[in-house]
């Protein structure tokens, strides 16, 4: 399913409500979990998961090509971990 | 303002300030939308949300685990797991926040 699949799904069960709204509703959702993130902060949706963002050192790499040494500067990764009943779901 | 948790209530407000909607429909929509994830994820499919990742069902196989406890060994069965994979766009915005104050 892509954004696009998603909305016109939410269309469907909602033909009261114009598609343009529906659009703007399911972007806010994943922008404003975008937002948070990158103000460091951590979203939780009990029963479908959390994301987080978690911290990479800084590290020496190595070009695979050529051997040769290359810093590596701190970066921040999102992460995400499943919910609980998510994960059953899944198994079910 | 880092290390603050958002939880639903705070996702159905911003959906609430954006369209002109009733906070309980708002927080209804946002309901149906993390349930239409889950029935696609529960079904395999995956989900793809561009400029933020895509969600996807990856099958494990069984293996033997050991309770690091006792030492004992303990298959652990084969089972489904959801994988998340951050877009580039998700990845750069989150750089470009966090080491701003670091």
């Amino acid at each position: 399913m892509t954004k696009s699949e998603l909305i016109a799904r939410v269309s469907t069960a909602n033909p009261h409500l114009l598609q343009r709204d529906i659009e703007r509703i399911v972007t806010t959702i994943f922008e404003e979990i975008t937002d948070a993130l990158a103000m460091g902060n951590r979203v939780e949706l009990r029963g479908f998961g959390a994301f987080s963002v978690k911290r990479r050192a800084s590290r020496i790499g190595r070009n695979p090509r050529t051997g040769e040494a290359v810093d590596v500067s701190e970066k921040f990764i999102p992460y995400f971990k499943t919910g609980k009943q998510l994960r059953e779901k899944l198994n079910a | 303002m880092a290390g603050t948790t958002i939880t639903r209530a705070q996702l159905s407000e911003a959906v609430y300030q954006e369209v002109g909607l009733s906070r309980n429909e708002s927080s209804e929509l946002l309901e149906l939308v993390l349930s239409y994830i889950t029935d696609s994820l529960s079904k395999g499919e995956a989900v793809k949300i561009s400029s933020f990742g895509s969600f996807s069902v990856r099958q494990k196989g069984e293996r033997i685990g050991r309770n690091p406890k006792t030492g004992e060994k303990v298959p652990i069965l084969p089972r489904k797991v959801l994988v998340f994979r951050p877009s580039q766009a998700l990845k750069d915005r989150i750089n470009s926040g966090n080491s701003s104050d670091s």
